[in-house]
């Protein structure tokens, strides 16, 4: 048996002390945890409740945009009258994300920090060689099967894929991470895997999420989500993409656009390509499955994920497509 | 004395046979008062937890096992090392070698995942976290890792499933039209919601055994030979499970290993295999590809059908997936020729995973169909009827019962086949391509013996005992109906006891075959036991008929009584203390009576050797069905949702309606799986499944099961059974996978050859 030791935070400060000990980690939701410990993959010494905290769950939203707290269940953001109004890719994203019973337990601040779906790293005591679990050991997916790998960010170190839905559509409007005193912007706190796959976030030990804050514009109100996949329900994306319009007065020209992608790159991915090619445009079919076509510029195929490089374009488009009454 | 008239299926709204009578163990399962196998509380319980070869081929050279064994409350660990003390048990046919040792954790590896190592500790999580510590170091050798490993071979031909009849290869050859196409289906998997395990109790040379089994007397035999104890001293209990589809009607190798860590420990174990080790630690179904050639006439006349097939086996044991199963069957066609190989890779020994054979064998010949149809340019409803079997051509018998022309007629009225356009790609929803398929089934009646025993008692309750079990598909109930059918009493006054190797001797649940076998010997049974129950109220001293000079009695209601006539009228419990008995048992089997002696009841229920096939009289018996599929098509994305189904079933009388219906259902759920998104990913590499668990080895959820009609065309066919049922548990899934893989061409123009049809293979 693995004996872990079990601390009950009294405030966000206290916990954030007792995670600066090696092998100390936060339990909010315990989705992930519970999984990657059953998987042998996280092994904590000890566990730092903060579920209790108050006022981590608080969620606002106004004209100036919303404040969410880390531990808002991702279910009571999806259902957020005021996320869907405001920000309806954002309310998307988390309704199309796991199942039911997971979004009623899951935290919007875990959600940010989920780990990759990537076989090879989800069973050390089989494939010993993950730069992401064990750094410098290797990469075990690369050469293996890769159909649910990234095509963008890649590195010889690290093909997996950050599997978020939540945090691609929050990269596309520009939110921010509050981590206490400090805050990022979310894009920069996702970092690419090059030859350190096991940083994934700029996070510092000690350091907890607090919330999010997500700034209100025109193309967030004017948003979707679009995830597709084989199965139905309860399925990671093999494409996904956050789409965002704002028209000038004409109804028709394109001020400001926000694409990001999910489901294919290292970490979410924003589309700024697509973006600028389609800003001050019309919308036409053509030129938007054009501008699509930029949203994987750079994509590098390992075999079994070739089809993404095919496939994610064409979700981009869509999703571009419907919100500009095109599809 | 007493003559029964079956009635046909659905119109016994009273709970008797054919009546739509709710599960009798619904209740307890859904609101967690069924106990399962590892739910048994048992005293002084330890925890058995496997460790899984890492690699696919080679050796165990050494395993490290101090770690483990210091780490707290660890009390053993099992190794290649350990002789177990255990022999080889008998195959299902009951062939055994003599006296040859049993080593279910093997030195030598042959497939990644294979049980080697066993670590047994005080707690699940102790011993859970010693089995991380277990270093084994190998000897690796090559692998062959799949059918298209290169040097897996086109592997050996298996004479026995040879099939063939004209000259097929000289007709085909000669044909107008002639079609060629390979398919292909990877290795799929039950995933049952309960996952495997058992908990076993040793007292003295007496072992009981928890583990869900479809075949308690047939495990309860291996258990005794692998211990060399007499069969008797083996108890398999088994009343709830949570579904097996084929997986759990033997003893494992970790069964085997639990039951001799119980031994060697002195203690009652536990062995819960977890999720990721059920795809290893048995077989699921054997990846296939079958070559499939049809020649016809230019009107659509089959002239021949070439069929050469393959599935993988392990370099263990021999199981056939049989591609050819459904082939000769389904149409009229004069020259036929099919033969199929196994091919040895290192995988664990694949299983019967439900309709084994039919399934992949009705997914190449129903695909290619509807490739001739379009290489005719003639609605494939059509062709099918154009090329009705209207006799089993490979035995030459008459069928007992074929009612495909009435299901493939009724199910293309009620779905509005007429409505289609045959040209691909011609019907559409909006941006979504909207594609229809047909694909045929079919599933062998097969018959074997079971025993049942009656039990009516003092308070005129009635109790059905049998080894029989019920995986979900609802024994208990359909015996209560059975039982109270004969006893003229309501299904709730009878109490069903299964799922017990003490109990009397069933045959194992598969095949299709259980409900068509134990209601038989139900219904011997209680009839014996209402003979008796009129023979004592005509002749008891104390019977208040005893006077009534009537000759026999009429048993309705729940109350017995003269017929037709003036008398007295009693409730049987008023009866049976009339008479003053507490019970009346009856036990009947449904052996022969020149071959009913305890080597015939041996045979009949711990072996498969007694099980007749379809076409052991003189007839050709089989259960048919004709789905209609509709899907819809994101061509953009290649996703693929089935938005309606259609499917009408030909498997004779129905016990109970509601449930044949919910297990037509799920088998056709099981199929839209198969054709969408089932498919154990190989890595090459290692000969390991990488999808090994139920996040990433996909099954359909709720938001990708459309509305499934189901309906019903069959007749009491009654030289399929007593009753006049025909199997209905594994027909359902057959022909699914061909009928969404041909709506999708339907629907696209492409075809798709091999499964699942995934969005790749459409974008």
């Amino acid at each position: 048996m693995r004996d872990f030791s079990y601390f009950r935070a009294a405030s966000t400060e206290e916990a954030s002390r007792a995670t600066l000990d090696a092998g100390a980690m936060l339990l909010a939701g315990g989705t992930t945890l519970l999984d990657l410990a059953k998987c042998g993959v996280t092994e904590p010494d000890t566990l730092v409740d903060i579920t209790h905290l108050a006022g981590l769950g608080d969620m606002t939203v106004d004209a100036n945009g919303a404040t969410i707290g880390a531990l808002a269940k991702m279910g009571e953001v999806a259902d957020h009258p005021g996320v869907k109004a405001a920000f309806p890719a954002v309310a998307q994203s988390l309704s199309l994300a796991a199942s039911a019973q997971l979004r009623n337990m899951a935290t919007i601040g875990g959600n940010l920090l989920q780990r990759t779906r990537c076989s090879y790293f989800r069973e050390p005591g089989v494939f010993p060689a993950c730069n992401k679990r064990n750094p410098g050991s290797g990469c075990s997916a690369i050469g293996g099967v890769t159909r649910n790998h990234a095509v963008l960010g890649t590195s010889r170190a690290c093909i997996a894929v950050n599997p978020g839905d939540l945090a691609v559509a929050l990269v596309a409007f520009d939110a921010y991470v509050e981590m206490g005193r400090r805050r990022v912007a979310i894009e920069d706190f996702y970092m690419l895997p090059g030859e350190t796959p096991d940083w994934e976030t700029v996070l510092k030990k000690g350091e907890i999420i607090t919330g999010i804050a997500i700034p209100a514009s025109p193309a967030a109100k004017n948003s979707t989500y679009l995830k597709v996949r084989d199965r139905q329900s309860y399925e990671f994306a093999a494409a996904s993409a956050a789409v965002g319009i704002e028209f000038e007065a004409d109804g028709k020209t394109v001020r400001d656009i926000r694409v990001a992608l999910g489901g294919v790159a290292t970490r979410p991915w924003r589309a700024r390509a697509v973006e600028q090619s389609l800003i001050g445009t019309v919308l036409n079919v053509e030129a938007v499955e054009k501008a699509s076509r930029l949203s994987v510029e750079g994509a590098v195929s390992h075999g079994g994920n070739r089809y993404k490089i095919e496939l994610a374009p064409r979700v981009v488009a869509r999703a571009i497509l419907t919100m500009g009454g095109l599809a | 004395m007493t003559i029964m008239e079956t009635r046909k299926h659905g119109d016994a709204a009273d709970g008797m046979v054919g009546g739509r009578f709710s599960r009798l163990d619904g209740k307890l399962k859904t609101t967690g008062g069924a106990t399962y196998a590892l739910e048994q509380p048992v005293k002084n319980l330890v925890h058995a937890v496997l460790v899984q070869s890492t690699i696919a081929a080679g050796r165990v050279v050494a395993v490290d096992a101090g770690k483990a064994k210091a780490a707290p409350g660890v009390l053993s660990v099992f190794t290649p090392e350990d002789d177990l003390g255990l022999l080889v048990a008998s195959d299902w046919f009951g062939n055994r070698p003599d006296n040859q040792p049993f080593h279910p954790l093997p030195r030598e590896v042959s497939f990644n995942g294979q049980a080697i190592a066993a670590v047994v500790a005080e707690t699940l999580e102790q011993a859970t976290e010693a089995a991380k510590l277990v270093k084994v170091s190998y000897e690796e050798t090559q692998p062959v890792t799949g059918l298209d490993d290169p040097n897996a071979g086109e592997g050996r031909l298996v004479d026995m499933l040879s099939v063939g009849w004209g000259d097929a290869e000289a007709a085909y050859a000669a044909a107008d039209i002639r079609i060629e196409a390979e398919y292909r289906t990877p290795r799929e998997y039950h995933v049952p919601i309960e996952p495997h395990g058992l908990t076993v109790k040793w007292e003295g040379d007496f072992l009981t055994v928890w583990e869900p089994s479809q075949w308690t007397h047939g495990m309860a035999r291996t258990y005794a030979e692998w211990f060399n104890i007499p069969a008797d001293n083996v108890r398999i209990v088994s009343p709830f499970i949570g579904g097996g589809f084929g997986s759990k009607a033997m003893g494992y190798t970790y069964s085997a290993v639990a039951a001799a860590a119980a031994r060697k420990l002195g203690r009652p174990v536990k062995l819960a295999v977890t999720r990721p080790q059920t795809f290893t630690a048995y077989g699921g179904r054997a990846a296939t590809r079958q070559t499939i050639r049809i020649g016809a006439t230019k009107d659509g006349v089959l002239q021949a059908i070439v069929h050469r097939g393959a599935s993988e086996t392990s370099v263990l044991a021999d199981f056939p997936e049989q591609t050819g199963a459904a082939t000769p069957l389904l149409y009229a066609v004069p020259n036929l020729s099919t033969q199929h190989r196994l091919v040895p890779v290192n995988t664990v020994t694949p299983g019967a995973l439900r309709a084994p054979g039919k399934n992949p064998s009705a997914f190449g010949l129903e695909s290619a169909i509807e490739e001739l149809s379009y290489a005719i340019g003639m609605d494939p409803l059509e062709l099918r009827l154009r090329n009705y079997a209207d006799h089993d051509y490979q035995s030459g018998k008459p069928w007992s019962t074929r009612q495909l022309r009435e299901a493939l007629t009724v199910g293309a009225e009620v779905f509005g086949w007429s409505k289609r356009s045959h040209e691909p790609r011609s019907m559409r929803d909006g941006r979504q391509l909207v594609g229809w398929g047909i694909g045929c089934g079919t599933f062998p009646v097969l018959k074997a013996a079971s025993e049942a025993l009656i039990r009516i008692l003092g308070d005129g309750s009635v109790e059905v005992v049998s080894g029989a079990i019920d995986m979900g598909q609802g024994t208990y109930t359909i015996l209560a109906q059975t039982a109270a059918e004969v006893l003229g009493v309501p299904a709730e006054q009878v109490d069903v006891k299964l799922g017990d190797s003490s109990l009397p001797g069933a045959t194992v649940a598969g095949g299709s075959m259980l409900a068509g076998a134990i209601t038989g010997a139900v219904h011997k049974a209680a009839t014996a036991a209402r003979d008796e129950l009129i023979g004592l109220a005509l002749n008891d001293s104390n019977s208040p008929f005893r006077d009534t000079g009537a000759n026999t009695l009429v048993i309705a209601d729940g109350r017995i009584s003269v017929p037709r006539g003036e008398g007295p009228s009693l409730t049987l419990a008023e009866l049976m203390s009339a008479i003053g008995r507490d019970r009346i048992e009856t036990q009947r089997n449904t052996l022969p009576e020149g071959a009913n002696g305890p080597e015939d009841h041996k045979r009949s229920w711990t072996t498969m050797a007694n099980i007749e096939g379809p076409t052991a009289g003189d007839l050709s018996m089989h259960s048919w069905c004709a789905h209609f599929v509709e899907v819809k098509v994101d061509e953009d994305f290649g996703t693929v949702r089935v938005s309606r189904v259609v499917s009408a079933f030909d498997c004779g009388r129905i016990y109970n309606p509601k449930l044949a219906e919910s297990q037509w259902r799920g088998g056709i759920i099981m199929g839209i799986g198969q054709a969408l998104l089932e498919e154990g990913l190989i890595d090459e590499r290692f000969g390991r499944v990488i999808n090994n668990n139920m996040g990433d080895y996909l099954v359909p959820t709720n938001a990708d099961i459309p509305h499934i009609q189901v309906i019903s065309v069959g007749i009491p066919d009654h030289d399929a059974s007593v009753l006049g049922g025909k199997g209905v548990g594994e027909v359902g899934i057959v022909g699914v996978a061909p009928a969404i893989a041909n709506a999708v061409f339907h629907a696209t123009g492409k075809r798709v050859r091999d499964l699942p049809i995934t969005l790749e293979k459409l974008i």
